[in-house]
């Protein structure tokens, strides 16, 4: 732990420090507003990271990770709905139920050898196959949604994530820093070295003995894990879940901006990314507002715009630019 | 269940599937050759039915025939796009290209969302609600005229790649990317004019869909996934892999709304994209690498 | 909060886009001053034609209102079928000075809504959304002047059977085609729950749910058309209430009647667009504009010249819901003579409306805050147009049944 502290060179120390602690005060001066946004960016920046350690990583491309942010949102909360089971222990079932959909995705896809393209598609077909069969479920709501009750009198039981603002963002914060602390202690495990001789040269990675097929599997449960962690707090968030949203492609495609926007295969690409992302969509719409243009669908034009530009200009995304910018790089 | 509403049923899978497997047939040559994966391709397909509208409102164009210069159009528009824009992509990582077509693609909807607005713009074709009577059967008239065109097309661009120069050149750089560039051909320019082949495909078959569906920026989505579960399940880069896929797609999902429940039909697709996958990763007809 | 911190906060995040949008916080809340209502509404995304349906009523009401003696000052916000943003815009409407919220539409947007509002104490008042579980939560700061799915079933399933005798039409059988949304699906559990007891003359002899995202129902009518019902009951959407028709006449499928418990799809633009005269006879049971009411023709008044390219009698039911929510908000503002949110709330709760759009008793909302009172009126389209043909005291036509076939209409 102590040498993933010292690697980062001491400037790179300083920053990190005054944005944790800034992050930390930040609630006692910001309105609410600001702090529904900030938990949106820690959300993203959670789920991103879990994405980044596949795709990252493992190299894996898996365009379907919605899937697992959903059945970890519904488990938890049709646990909560029936039984009263509170949300930190149906977090594990949650994980349990999406690491086994990451198990079966993961070893039909490394098994038989489906690759690249081929593998999103899979990971795309198993997230409608399953947003399809939630539709046509009733137990969990079906279409018509599954309703946790807001209940006043319970709203202090953060135990049971029945909060408000400043307990999910301190709980996002926690998520979001967690995960990166996860993900920089895997990055320098012997697996993390496994992952990235697979992701290079898969063939050379064999030859030399490292079990390709487990280090993937690795990766699939614990980017699963992570992403079904990030559902059940939005589930309990939002108090409200919908197959048509919860499991849509679009909610995957969320997913997987914020770590190619920030920097793949980086610690801090998927925060540096949520950070950008998430307030761009903010600020479009209230300078589309500013300058009085009323037309629905321009705020969406220029964030598609914004996209293609930052993948054109900084295609291995920003933060790697962003640490030379601010002289980061690590002496080698 | 009588005989006879099956096999109407199946009949109308099947063409819908010829007007779903032209689509994906614009991605599969896209795929297959410059393997660049089109995450706007549904898009495009809307672009098309938008701009075959237009054409019908405005000049009376009947859509077998706008189909012409608009599949033109689209090629010139692929070959500039191409070109200036995703020519920077080729043989980069899939989610780079992926990220800048979803770019393109939010901004197409929501372009088209601006300009036309929401709601569902017919074309409403003197006989688009005609149908042939062949004893018990029902066949749409405007879906028999759609699949045969999307047929003719589909033909036209087999005998473009096995008969004339360009399209043999282009067969060998999807063939030996290497080896093209060995014997001197120009690459650049054939990836673009793949690209340009490519929409116009998805052109001609957004033309064509109008004769089943309205054109509204919601339905893109959809269609993109649907092109690609086809390719996927056909064979990515054979053309009949297309065909073929679509029409099974049709065919699947129709007998999976008369059997099943109409709603969980297209789990049926998604299963099948899945057994597809891990039994035979090259395609129903694709080649085995 | 005030303005210093937010700006300390930008400049800490250097994120120059923040600093727009942050108007002056308006802290004036005199009876003097108008209103401040935010009107959030799906404008772009999936829901975008019901959305900007909604919002060209909001856009007339202010007007509307300043004639009877209302001041409201609006802020409009797209939220983009999409809770996210529902729920940080509503955050920041109410930042800046917003004393009433009146949204959504979907209800996984009015949801989100919903926590922001109760926990800052602002009333939200839902202009549409029939899933039952609105009003079911627990919310205190939540009001719905919208039947949930089973009111509307209900109180559908009772003007099929008033139809019926109207018109002495003898119908034996019925199919039951819905989408599977979330509209479609709450309507599906109604009719499962109700219809077994409400006493129709009519068997059930199937209930089909499609895929709303379909291509074509093409399969669906042929599975209709082989059981061959005297009626169709369907639950739709604008596109594909077009397809299902188209399909009816291309495979020659003529049902006695096709009626709608309570869903849209059957009047909207695009369906008299697309269909010409194959729209007309459609019915439809559905709370609707009252057009006796003297609001509803200020209402059609202030329409007309500001959308002269819709159809106030297409739009009045996004319209005239819109608007009502907008008017129990203001019709609060002034009874409680202040802005304050717990004060406000009460008096919304107190709503007692005896004028306004749409048919039915005064404006009232029980303990959940539901106005449980909204009675359906049987609309059907006559030359394109949605005509009120029961209840008798509000209709200004008589309802049609059988449908004349397909081949017959001009």
């Amino acid at each position: 732990m102590k040498d993933m502290w010292t690697a980062i060179p001491a400037r790179g120390r300083v920053i990190l420090l005054v944005l944790l602690a800034a992050l930390l005060v930040a609630p006692a001066a910001l309105d609410r507003y600001f702090m529904s946004v900030l938990i949106l960016i820690f959300y993203f920046a959670f789920v991103g990271q879990a994405w980044n350690i596949m795709m990252g990583y493992a190299g894996q491309l898996s365009l379907g990770h919605a899937l697992y942010a959903g059945l970890g949102g519904y488990v938890a909360a049709l646990l909560w709905f029936y039984f009263g089971i509170g949300p930190w222990i149906g977090v594990f079932a949650g994980v349990a139920v999406a690491a086994a959909f990451g198990a079966v995705i993961g070893w039909l896809g490394f098994r038989f050898g489906i690759e690249g393209v081929y593998f999103a598609l899979l990971t795309i077909a198993f997230a409608e196959f399953t947003r399809i069969a939630f539709d046509n479920m009733s137990f969990t709501g079906g279409p018509g949604g599954l309703f946790l009750l807001y209940e006043e009198q319970r709203t202090h039981e953060w135990w049971n994530l029945r909060g408000g603002p400043l307990l999910f963002y301190y709980l996002g914060l926690a998520l979001a820093a967690g995960g990166a602390l996860l993900t920089a202690w895997l990055a320098r495990s012997r697996l993390g070295y496994q992952w990235l001789a697979v992701r290079e040269d898969q063939e050379a990675a064999l030859s030399l003995g490292v079990g390709a097929f487990r280090a993937k599997m690795i990766a699939v449960l614990i980017s699963a894990s992570m992403t079904a962690i990030g559902g059940v707090f939005l589930a309990f968030y939002y108090n409200s879940l919908f197959p048509a949203q919860a499991f849509d492609i679009g909610r995957s495609i969320e997913i997987i901006l914020a770590p190619v926007i920030g920097g793949l295969g980086t610690i801090f690409g998927p925060i540096v990314g949520a950070f950008i992302l998430t307030p761009l969509g903010e600020a479009l719409i209230a300078l589309t507002a500013k300058f009085g243009v009323d037309l629905p669908g321009t705020k969406a034009v220029f964030y598609g715009l914004t996209l293609m530009i930052i993948i054109t200009l900084r295609p291995d995304g920003v933060w790697p630019w962003l640490k030379r910018l601010l002289g980061l790089e690590p002496k080698s | 269940m009588n005989l006879a509403i099956v096999l109407n049923v199946v009949i109308q899978g099947v063409l819908t599937g010829l007007m779903y497997g032209l689509m994906a047939l614009g991605l599969s040559v896209i795929f297959g050759v410059v393997r660049v994966v089109n995450f706007a391709h549904g898009e495009f397909a809307v672009v098309a039915m938008y701009a075959t509208y237009l054409l019908f409102v405005g000049l009376g164009l009947d859509p077998l025939i706008s189909l012409l210069p608009i599949a033109l159009a689209f090629f010139a528009i692929g070959y500039f796009l191409q070109i200036t824009l995703v020519n920077r992509f080729v043989g980069r990582s899939e989610h780079e290209q992926f990220i800048l077509l979803v770019g393109l693609a939010i901004i197409i909807v929501n372009g088209l969302l601006m300009i036309f607005g929401p709601d569902a713009r017919p074309t409403n074709l003197p006989y688009s609600l005609d149908s042939f009577e062949i004893g018990p059967l029902f066949i749409d008239t405007a879906r028999v005229y759609s699949a045969v065109a999307a047929l003719l097309v589909s033909a036209a661009l087999f005998a473009f790649f096995r008969y004339t120069t360009t399209g043999t050149a282009i067969r060998a750089c999807a063939d030996n990317l290497t080896g093209a560039g060995v014997v001197g051909l120009n690459v650049k320019r054939l990836y673009a004019v793949t690209f340009g082949i490519g929409l116009a495909c998805v052109g001609a078959a957004g033309s064509l869909m109008v004769t089943i569906a309205d054109a509204s920026p919601s339905l893109a989505q959809s269609f993109t996934l649907l092109a690609f579960t086809i390719v996927i399940i056909g064979g990515l880069g054979s053309m009949t892999g297309a065909l073929v896929g679509g029409v099974l797609i049709g065919v699947s999902e129709a007998m999976a709304s008369f059997f099943f429940a109409p709603s969980m039909k297209s789990m049926f697709s998604f299963a099948l994209l899945v057994a597809v996958l891990v039994l035979r990763p090259q395609g129903l007809m694709g080649r085995r690498a | 909060m005030t303005r210093t911190t937010r700006r300390n906060f930008t400049a800490g995040l250097g994120a120059a886009g923040f600093v727009a949008g942050t108007a002056p916080f308006n802290i004036v809340r005199a009876q003097s001053a108008a209103l401040k209502i935010a009107v959030v509404l799906p404008r772009s995304g999936y829901l975008a034609p019901a959305g900007q349906s909604c919002h060209r009523g909001a856009l007339i009401a202010p007007k509307v209102l300043a004639d009877y003696g209302h001041k409201v000052e609006l802020v409009h916000i797209d939220c983009e079928s999409n809770a996210d943003v529902a729920r940080t815009q509503t955050e920041r409407a109410i930042n800046d000075g917003a004393q009433v919220v009146v949204g959504a539409f979907d209800s996984a947007s009015t949801l989100a809504m919903a926590q922001v509002c109760e926990q800052r104490k602002i009333p939200l008042i839902v202009n549409i959304g029939a899933a039952p579980q609105l009003t079911e939560q627990g919310y205190k700061f939540l009001v719905r002047n919208f039947p949930t799915g089973g009111m509307l079933v209900t109180n559908g399933l009772k003007l099929i059977k008033d139809e019926l005798e109207v018109t002495k039409l003898d119908a034996k059988t019925a199919v039951f085609l819905h989408a599977n949304d979330t509209f479609g699906t709450a309507q599906r559990g109604a009719m499962d729950k109700i219809f077994p007891t409400a006493g129709l003359p009519f068997k059930l002899l199937e209930s089909i749910a499609y895929d709303p995202k379909a291509q074509d129902l093409s399969v669906e009518i042929t599975k209709v058309r082989a059981l061959n019902p005297d009626l169709l009951i369907v639950v739709t959407r604008a596109a594909d209430a077009i397809k299902m028709v188209r399909d009816m006449v291309r495979q020659r499928f003529e049902p006695k009647g096709i009626i709608s418990p309570g869903s849209p799809g059957l009047y909207d633009e695009e369906f008299y667009q697309a269909l010409g005269p194959l729209s007309d006879y459609a019915l439809y049971n559905l709370p609707w504009a009252n057009p006796k009411s003297k609001m509803t023709q200020a209402l059609e008044a202030a329409f007309k010249p500001a959308y002269p390219n819709f159809r106030f009698a297409v739009e009045c039911f996004n319209v005239g819901f819109t608007f009502e929510a907008l008017l129990v908000a203001a019709a609060a503002f002034k009874k409680a003579g202040t802005a304050d949110g717990t004060e406000l709330m009460k008096a919304v709760r107190e709503t007692n409306i005896a004028e306004h759009v749409m048919i039915g008793p005064a404006i009232k909302f029980d303990d959940k805050g539901q106005n449980v009172g909204i009675p359906s009126a049987a609309v059907q389209n006559f030359h394109r147009t949605p005509t009120v043909t029961l209840p008798a005291d509000v209709a200004t036509a008589a309802p049609v049944l059988p449908i004349p076939g397909w081949q017959k209409r001009t």
